[in-house]
């Protein structure tokens, strides 16, 4: 299953990841994964949410500069070598990933992957021991 | 030591009569040999006849770098082109070039205005001289170096690039003199310290400092540092390059080439002619150019004339510092640059809005610009090399353009201040001290 991601483009500036996150907060949407993607002077905030369309609307609302990408999020054991075979597999059928980013807790870990080529992936995912899920 | 007495010190008479008789003969020149300028006579109703001395001069139209543009590239040459000898170009604001075509007569009255100026600085046949002005399409480089060669001094055409080697030629050639941007001086001081030399280990007690705005803090910081004394060395490219005026040792006001240069301060809004000592706009009309001869070519420097005889024994006119700009030209290690340059740049990429803000800055003593542009929100991508790759080709689009590199960077859109009216685009933090 893709999810919607939400990528939201920032200037390297002090205070602006913040001015993101409160108006998320007002609109009463919770992050449920984010990371930071940054160069000298800007950064790509990709992140995460339950509610995207609203989320959307409020931080265009407020002229930031959003969009969409489809990414493929997956539990996985949270033990040494589990990412590793499913990375295998993908490497394997020459599928390219182009960022991603986790968080494990108790004994499941997530996995936010950006692939080349997501529906490819997501086969090849369904097929080898992982959950692919629709959210967190 | 003065290189041409016969003209530098001229008589006011005689300089007044030999520029009434040369101003004559350029106005049948353009008159005959430029049809813009005919049809611009011919539309004021003044005839070649109508100038009868050089005070008739507020009869002539006005050439502005807006003509040279329109004319590209060689719609303002007088010469036919089998006389020209060498061309050289400025940048222009729309991406036209401005194009200078000289004879062999413009560059030898070059390489003798060069000579005074040098002389006057002090610099003698005994000199290892450095030209430390680029070298090529830009008249700075060239320009000096043929002086320094007609002066019969052993020139050193170092032009711009790499400063540690260019202080190891000073030590070990025995470089007396230079000739650099006053920016470019303080950062061949700086580099020195860097490599752990004093300005005892090197020989320099001459510098030729010109192509941009420069105050007596920096002159005395420069002198400090590397051990030398600084002249001003006016010029531009329109008009001939540099050489147009020069300082003598005592170092207040430049001396104008005045028989080949004639000096006009004009009211920008008014264009009327204003008397010596008032601050104003200074206009050139080249007497003895043959290439490209300009009458009353609008710099858009802003200074004073003065008419006081020097003690140098010098009787020309003297120009004060250029105290400012009558346009919103910026002047970026020693090279032009417009804001429109830099608008009609971002307005051809569909990436961006049309919205901008330059900062200049100075840092370690050398120029910067840094170029905000917003991304159009549409043009967004999730991709870092997308956004990068949209970075480098304005980046590149704009070298292109203005000759000088600049920081490209990436804004929120709407991110930069609006503002009523004009358009305010220009941050300019460099401290003339």
């Amino acid at each position: 299953m893709k999810i919607k991601q939400l990528s939201i483009f920032l200037e390297n500036k002090t205070g602006r990841i913040n001015e993101v996150t409160k108006i998320l907060s007002h609109a009463g949407i919770n992050m449920q994964a984010f990371s930071m993607a940054e160069t000298t002077d800007f950064g790509i905030l990709r992140l995460i949410v339950a509610e995207v369309d609203k989320a959307v609307e409020v931080l265009r609302e407020a002229n930031f500069a959003v969009m969409l990408t489809d990414v493929v999020c997956i539990k996985c054991r949270n033990e040494a070598g589990a990412l590793s075979t499913i990375l295998d597999r993908l490497s394997e059928q020459n599928i390219f990933i182009e960022y991603m980013y986790a968080f494990a807790e108790d004994d499941r870990a997530n996995v936010v992957i950006r692939p080349s080529d997501i529906e490819r992936c997501i086969e090849i995912l369904s097929q080898c021991q992982c959950d692919v899920i629709n959210n967190f | 030591m003065i290189w041409n007495p016969n003209k530098e010190c001229m008589s006011r008479e005689q300089m007044r009569a030999l520029q009434s008789k040369r101003l004559q003969k350029l106005v049948q020149y353009v008159y005959h040999n430029v049809p813009f300028y005919r049809h611009k006579m011919q539309a004021m109703d003044v005839a070649p006849e109508d100038i009868k001395s050089i005070d008739d001069i507020v009869k002539l139209p006005f050439t502005t770098k807006q003509d040279l543009r329109d004319n590209y590239p060689y719609g303002l040459q007088a010469a036919p082109a089998s006389e020209i000898v060498r061309v050289h170009a400025s940048s222009g604001t729309t991406g036209n070039p401005t194009i200078v075509g000289y004879t062999r007569k413009d560059l030898a009255v070059w390489s003798e205005v060069m000579a005074r100026a040098l002389t006057a600085y002090g610099v003698t046949r005994d000199d290892t001289f450095s030209v430390s002005y680029g070298y090529g399409l830009f008249t700075g480089g060239l320009g000096a170096h043929y002086g320094v060669e007609n002066l019969g001094a052993t020139v050193i055409p170092t032009s711009t690039g790499n400063t540690e080697k260019h202080i190891r030629l000073i030590r070990d050639l025995k470089i007396t003199g230079i000739a650099c941007t006053p920016s470019y001086a303080l950062y061949l001081a700086e580099t020195l310290d860097k490599m752990g030399l004093k300005k005892e280990d090197i020989g320099l007690r001459i510098g030729a400092f010109g192509a941009e705005p420069w105050t007596e803090n920096m002159r005395n910081e420069i002198e400090q540092r590397l051990g030398l004394k600084g002249f001003n060395l006016y010029g531009l490219s329109e008009i001939m390059g540099p050489g147009v005026s020069y300082e003598c040792q005592e170092q207040n006001g430049s001396h104008i080439n005045e028989d080949h240069f004639y000096p006009e301060i004009i009211n920008p809004e008014t264009l009327e002619q204003l008397p010596h000592g008032e601050q104003g706009e200074l206009v050139f009309t080249t007497l003895t150019k043959e290439g490209m001869p300009l009458l009353r070519y609008r710099t858009k420097d802003l200074c004073t004339l003065h008419d006081e005889v020097c003690a140098c024994g010098r009787t020309s006119i003297k120009m004060g510092r250029i105290v400012g700009r009558s346009d919103d030209m910026l002047i970026i290690r020693g090279i032009n640059v417009f804001p429109s340059q830099v608008e009609s740049v971002i307005l051809e990429m569909q990436e961006f809005e049309p919205q901008y803000m330059l900062v200049v800055d100075r840092v370690n003593n050398l120029d910067t610009l840094q170029v905000q542009v917003e991304v159009r929100r549409e043009q967004f991508s999730d991709d870092i090399g997308r956004m990068l790759a949209m970075k480098k080709r304005l980046a590149d689009r704009l070298k292109s353009v203005l000759s000088i590199s600049a920081d490209v960077r990436l804004m929120e859109p709407g991110s930069i201040e609006r503002s009523q009216g004009k358009g305010k685009h220009v941050i300019d933090n460099r401290q003339l001290k």
